[in-house]
């Protein structure tokens, strides 16, 4: 089996904006610096690595992290059959990260979901609205510290 | 109803009409979730609701007088139960199919309509996740018991403003 190279290319080309790297029962997975994040893209993005899939794109909240928000990006190769994980931390004053609609044109509606349940803002979207809650929804629900319970007012019917 | 040795037979218009709505319900099925497949079986040849009357199935609410709302309904899509509602033409029933449409089921969260009579009016809630054929049948029977006793409107033109 070919041995997989991102990673270790990742760390040399990158290393100042690489905070940390491994792989977790095999998983492969970069720690990176938010302002890096569309270079780093663009680079996995295009050959000789390929990764022309992005799979997930997704938001974790943990609210005991001094960067409360977690931004974590999957990407597959179909040319090399590998799998790449990105993460990287948003502080609550400033959840805001560069768009990758650019890139992968799927990340569109990820990143409007990822907006809606836990308000991180994308810079360079085109078309940041909430996608699954109504528009005058007040918060954002999938956030730790949003009421479980908590009931809004639905949508008044078209008259 | 008394029948007489004359051959001739009383009764009350408004038990006549009541008979003859409740053996012929068109129902809309409102159908959003995993219910559809007990609403389905119940449709179908296997328990078949044409024995009962409610065989036709519309897909126009304006065409239906039973609306049927088998699943969840979140809170994005309350505004269009109520459009659909309003659209079915009087006389009009509602069954709530399923503990998501009586009260929100497992999903007691931010996106669910905690149950659609906080919409529109319901006649008859049929409880289970989902509810057995049987159970929607039994409700089903509920709801024709319900329209024969009920005071049916049939004065349109004298009806009082």
């Amino acid at each position: 089996m070919e041995e997989k190279k991102a990673l270790s290319e990742l760390q040399k080309r990158f290393s100042g904006n690489i905070l940390d790297a491994s792989a977790p029962l095999g998983d492969e997975t970069v720690v990176i610096r938010k302002d890096a994040l569309l270079e780093i893209a663009e680079f996995l993005r295009n050959p000789p690595f390929a990764f022309t899939m992005l799979l997930d794109l997704t938001c974790v909240d943990y609210p005991d992290r001094r960067d409360r928000f977690e931004m974590v990006y999957h990407l597959f190769s179909l040319t090399l059959n590998e799998r790449i994980r990105i993460k990287l931390a948003l502080p609550e004053s400033a959840a805001s990260v560069a768009s990758l609609t650019g890139l992968w044109k799927n990340a569109d509606w990820l990143e409007r979901e990822a907006f809606d349940m836990f308000g991180v803002r994308f810079d360079g979207h085109p078309d940041l609205r909430r996608l699954f809650m109504d528009e005058g929804f007040a918060g954002h629900p999938l956030r730790k510290d949003y009421p479980l319970r908590k009931r809004q007012p639905g949508i008044a019917p078209r008259t | 109803m008394i029948s007489m040795p004359g051959h001739f037979v009383t009764t009350r218009f408004n038990h006549v009409l009541g008979w003859a709505r409740k053996f012929s319900l068109f129902h809309y099925p409102y159908v959003t979730a995993c219910c559809g497949m007990e609403y389905m079986s119940t449709a179908c040849a296997h328990f078949d609701i044409d024995r009962f009357g409610a065989g036709m199935t519309r897909f126009s609410p304006r065409q239906s007088d039973l609306l049927l709302v088998v699943g969840t309904v979140t809170q994005k899509l309350a505004p269009v139960l109520k459009t659909v509602y309003d659209q079915m033409t009087e006389p009009k029933w509602v069954i709530a199919f399923g503990a998501c449409a009586v009260s929100g089921g497992i999903y007691d969260n931010y996106a669910v309509v905690q149950g659609i009579d906080q919409i529109i009016p319901v006649d008859v809630f049929i409880p289970g996740c989902p509810p057995r054929p049987e159970m929607v049948l039994d409700g089903l029977l509920k709801l024709q018991d319900k329209i024969q006793k009920q005071e049916h409107d049939w004065r349109w033109k004298r009806r009082k403003p």
